[in-house]
């Protein structure tokens, strides 16, 4: 089950208006564009070779084209769009994990990437280790983990088995620990990803209460699905991106139903 | 007129003084590259502890033999040698010794740098889903390698004991010529990482050149063997030095002589300084490519 789906029932909350509030993450005019030669040619030989006869061509992917777009703190913001429209570029600009070749990118306040869930898990190591490790890739220090580590453990009901390696792990036990250790620290945004299941009903319902109750504490969540009714449901207002550009911004539903009816 | 477009986003940014502990983000604002690399590897020096944690105990937590395997390889290949060649160079005093000291200076350098190149090219895909500074990665690889190459010095000096080459006072100044070579081998892989993130058959390539640079490098045989007229080539190999360094003062018992550490110092900061330096203005691009 997709947690995007999930999380439905929850926020059938009327929608707040949020346009007053500050302004969190902010993509002025974002370009990103991949340059991919027009043959293929991953070997030095052949680049060398080409290079001499001066042949190297590339082709120009514009991954994202002059976006610009800002999210207000506490916002349920969606992003929609087929496949290869650029969502996944919006994303991870926002999880800084890669810069936009022309234009600028804001971001105001910590991000748990939920992208990142689970991420440097080593199977040989104990769960305990895992949580070290995978805390200090999300750039929590020893001592935070620390102090944490029992928190995490608790929420991810995994006391039985902390001292066992992790690949004696079923893998709804590797999610619920990877999301614990992520959503530990209530993050300032979140990115969270369709594809991301979490565990079995009830714990999915564990974490759905906990991502809602970080959105009534004033988390902004960027939400990316093709699930048109969660958007519909959740957010507050959405973004259409088709083939790197921005089609359309706006409130949640006029946003969806355009792109239903196009 | 698109710099006015920043300032009015600017004042509408959530103000500074309700989120002091808020971190921002501006994709924008980059300081000098080479510098704001090394910030950010302070930063996540946990993180580097982690993953040299992670490296040794995945490696040994299931083997039977566990640290053994650090030690086996060159002694393997220490006692081979000197079954093969003990005849031919029977003039170098305590031969298994001179062998083995070499031998695990050149695994430290070829696995280290393997190591890093693997870690950051073929990293890709967890570098797209979380942001971490590259060059932690590398620097847990050379750490790594540096704790097993203080393990392989008990084997060395198990065998220096055997075939009494004198364990002397000098072998105080160890962690030196370690600490040369680690700069030395991380400049050499954040080096041809930068250049593999384009071309990934340069990855082979080193390989090939590896095997070459063991062989024309004094390790297995003594230097008088190498012909007059063919010895100031040996300039040009800059991993010499380096060993030489470390075979002083653990082998022949020696303490270096200031030209001795100078000219070490100097390979491993122009080798670890170039790297860096290549790598930190290179590394956004890995995201790109993968």
């Amino acid at each position: 089950m997709k947690l995007s789906t999930a999380l439905e029932p929850l926020s059938a909350q009327p929608v707040q208006p949020s346009l007053d509030s500050p302004i969190v993450i902010s993509v002025e005019n974002v370009t990103v564009r991949y340059r991919v030669p027009k043959e293929q040619m991953r070997t030095f030989k052949e680049y060398a070779i080409r290079r001499i006869q001066g042949r190297v061509q590339h082709n120009e992917f514009l991954a994202l084209d002059s976006v610009s777009l800002s999210v207000h703190k506490g916002e349920v913001f969606g992003l929609i769009g087929p496949n290869g429209a650029g969502k996944t570029t919006l994303l991870r600009l926002v999880a800084r994990v890669m810069r936009p070749t022309e234009g600028r990118v804001v971001v105001v306040g910590n991000v748990a990437p939920l992208l990142a869930m689970g991420a440097g898990f080593h199977l040989e190591l104990t769960g305990r280790e895992n949580v070290y490790l995978n805390g200090a890739i999300l750039g929590y220090d020893r001592k935070t983990i620390g102090q944490n580590f029992d928190r995490i453990v608790d929420f991810a009901e995994l006391w039985d088995f902390i001292d066992s390696p992790l690949r004696t792990y079923s893998s709804g036990m590797v999610a619920r620990l990877g999301f614990a250790v992520a959503t530990d620290i209530m993050p300032e945004i979140l990115i969270v990803d369709e594809a991301l299941s979490v565990g079995d009903t009830a714990f999915q319902e564990k974490s759905l209460a906990r991502i809602r109750s970080f959105q009534e504490r004033g988390s902004t969540i960027l939400l990316v699905t093709h699930g048109m009714e969660t958007i519909r449901k959740m957010c507050n207002r959405a973004a259409w991106l088709d083939q790197g550009r921005l089609r359309l911004i706006g409130p949640a539903r006029e946003v969806v139903d355009e792109y239903l009816s196009a | 007129m698109f710099s006015m477009q920043i300032e009015s986003i600017e004042s509408h940014l959530a103000p500074k003084t309700t989120h002091k502990e808020s971190p921002v983000y501006d994709s924008s604002k980059r300081g000098i590259l080479v510098l704001e690399q090394l910030r950010e590897v302070l930063q996540y020096q946990d993180l580097i502890f982690q993953l040299v944690r992670r490296d040794i105990v995945a490696r040994y937590k299931r083997s039977v033999l566990g640290v053994a395997w650090t030690m086996l390889n060159p002694l393997a290949m220490m006692i081979v040698m000197t079954i093969v060649f003990s005849q031919l160079f029977h003039a170098v005093e305590g031969y298994p010794a001179y062998i083995l000291s070499g031998l695990i200076t050149w695994t430290f350098f070829n696995q280290t740098t393997s190591a890093i190149i693997h870690s950051l090219v073929w990293g890709g895909a967890f570098f797209q889903r979380i942001y971490v500074p590259l060059s932690a990665f590398a620097i847990s690889a050379m750490g790594t390698g540096i704790v097993n190459l203080f393990l392989s010095l008990i084997p060395l000096l198990g065998v220096m004991l055997i075939v009494r080459v004198p364990i002397r006072p000098s072998i105080i100044f160890v962690p030196i010529p370690i600490l040369f070579l680690a700069c030395f081998a991380l400049g050499v892989g954040l080096l041809i990482s930068s250049i593999a993130i384009f071309f990934p058959d340069v990855v082979e390539m080193y390989q090939v050149a590896l095997m070459i640079w063991f062989y024309i490098t004094p390790i297995i045989y003594p230097i008088k063997i190498i012909p007059e007229n063919l010895l100031p080539l040996l300039k040009f190999n800059f991993f010499l030095p380096l060993l030489n360094l470390f075979r002083m003062v653990i082998y022949e018992g020696k303490v270096p002589t200031l030209t001795d550490l100078l000219s070490a110092f100097l390979i491993a900061a122009v080798t670890l300084g170039i790297g860096w330096w290549v790598f930190a203005n290179k590394s956004d691009e890995i995201v790109y490519r993968t």
